[in-house]
């Protein structure tokens, strides 16, 4: 069973075509890496995976069921998309590692977000700190933890390495790769060279589908 | 009460001069406003007139039905108003129209019970013109808001969204901030009252000789009055028009 099957999938915003002819399967607990220049698609592909844009053409399966036929909400806490340059929300770290909790109508549980954070090497300190006072590396793994504290099935990364430094990237790797590691499913937009040079499994887009010739498949 | 306060046809013409010095400082200061300003004062006149005509008649005959006629026109009239703060927001229309109308109507049916006011047209039809067009300002304030932070937070909502938030969840925010912005003039208006400004139902009293602290249990009156009904219109236009933002997938449009 594939976790995710798309067949002949298409956008077009108006009568602009954003993509063309997809098809690939992702299998569970794959971690597959998309690459592609900028405008080739990459966060579109990403966005229709997280329900967050419908396709115009084609079929999207998730779990051998069609997208469309899955509650979204639900399904949006099974398939987690971390944006690109995130914006937080409320004033501090803590409204932001709340609002999972609040999603869920559960009370904020404090040991779980202070776990989290440590994870990705952030002090306890930090939970109380305001949102304007976090550098853009802070900010990449505070954002990163509000889609993980109810671990997803399928964790979508749209470039959230980008800009980071190479420690704290380290630190983002090693905490996906332990998802990985445990069953969750990741799909993974990137340029950063390093994050290509070790993909298993890579699926490169041109100009709003796949190129074919820069596909590699470990499986 | 005195019969004093005619103001004859002579004296309107002299204060046709108040409006040029306001035409003379648009036309020296180059503000560009002349025409939307003799729009204004034409229609004033017009529209002023044949209310005054229309509402000797209904006070005269003073039936029900048409004292609910006017109030529906009123009503009407003010949801047309709003809807065009909503800058697209889909149904503006009948969302105003529902908020006015329960806003108006609501809180006319509690000051009938108190018997703050007879259900009479010459304090009805009054009444509902100031809440109607106090719920219309702050509906259409609402709308702007909620336009502007839904343009303005689209990456954050997009992001709530994607972390599998209910639709009510990724907007309540701005859905929150919103009804503040409706309600703003008249909470400052309401904290200003007798300060600032001697409302225009307590200067009209007044001005008819009744005993100002009698004029100002009915301003106190018309105060609560105008909170309530901007609340109500708010929340409800609020609460209404933020699904309008977003698609059947549950996706920001």
């Amino acid at each position: 069973m594939a976790v995710f099957d798309l067949r002949d999938v298409g956008l077009t915003v108006g009568d602009r075509p954003i993509l063309h002819d997809i098809s690939f399967t992702v299998e569970p607990g794959a971690y597959l890496t998309i690459v592609g220049p900028s405008g080739a698609g990459k966060s579109t592909v990403l966005r229709l995976l997280a329900t967050l844009l419908t396709p115009t053409a084609g079929t999207i399966t998730y779990l051998d069921r069609p997208q469309s036929s899955f509650d979204k909400i639900a399904y949006r806490r099974e398939v987690s998309y971390c944006f690109q340059q995130p914006s937080l929300f409320g004033e501090t770290v803590r409204d932001n590692l709340a609002f999972p909790f609040e999603l869920r109508s559960r009370p904020f549980d404090a040991a779980k977000a202070l776990a989290a954070l440590s994870d990705v090497d952030l002090p306890a300190e930090m939970l109380d700190k305001p949102i304007t006072e976090l550098s853009g590396g802070e900010k990449q793994r505070v954002a990163l933890i509000r889609n993980l504290l109810f671990p997803p099935k399928v964790l979508l990364l749209d470039e959230v390495t980008t800009g980071l430094d190479h420690d704290t990237k380290a630190i983002v790797h090693q905490l996906i790769e332990a998802g990985n590691r445990n069953g969750m499913t990741v799909i993974a937009v990137t340029h950063d060279e390093g994050e290509i040079a070790v993909a298993h499994d890579l699926l490169a887009l041109r100009d709003g589908t796949l190129d074919k010739e820069a596909i590699r498949r470990d499986k | 009460m005195t019969n004093d306060l005619i103001v004859s046809p002579t004296a309107l013409l002299f204060a046709v001069a108040l409006v040029a010095i306001a035409l003379i400082i648009n036309f020296h200061e180059k503000i560009g406003l002349e025409k939307e300003m003799l729009v204004g004062v034409v229609r004033a006149v017009i529209q002023l007139t044949v209310v005054g005509y229309v509402l000797t008649y209904i006070i005269k005959v003073d039936r029900a039905p048409l004292t609910f006629l006017m109030m529906a026109i009123i009503i009407f009239n003010a949801a047309l108003n709003a809807r065009k703060r909503a800058n697209g927001i889909p149904h503006a229309f009948a969302i105003s129209l529902l908020a006015i109308t329960v806003a108006t109507g609501v809180t006319i049916v509690l000051l009938v019970l108190a018997h703050a006011v007879k259900f009479t047209p010459s304090q009805i039809v009054p009444i509902s013109g100031m809440i109607a067009s106090n719920a219309m300002v702050a509906i259409g304030l609402c709308y702007r808001n909620m336009n502007t932070s839904f343009h303005d937070q689209r990456q954050a909502v997009l992001e709530r969204l994607a972390l599998g938030a209910t639709l009510k969840q990724a907007s309540i925010g701005i859905v929150r901030e919103a009804i503040r912005t409706g309600m703003s003039p008249t909470i400052d208006s309401a904290k200003t009252v007798g300060l600032v400004s001697l409302p225009g139902m307590m200067s009209g009293l007044i001005f008819a000789g009744v005993d100002p602290t009698k004029a100002i249990m009915y301003q106190i009156m018309v105060t609560f009055m105008l909170l309530a009904a901007t609340s109500l219109g708010s929340v409800i236009a609020c609460y209404l028009a933020y699904p309008r933002y977003y698609n059947e997938d549950l996706q920001l449009r």
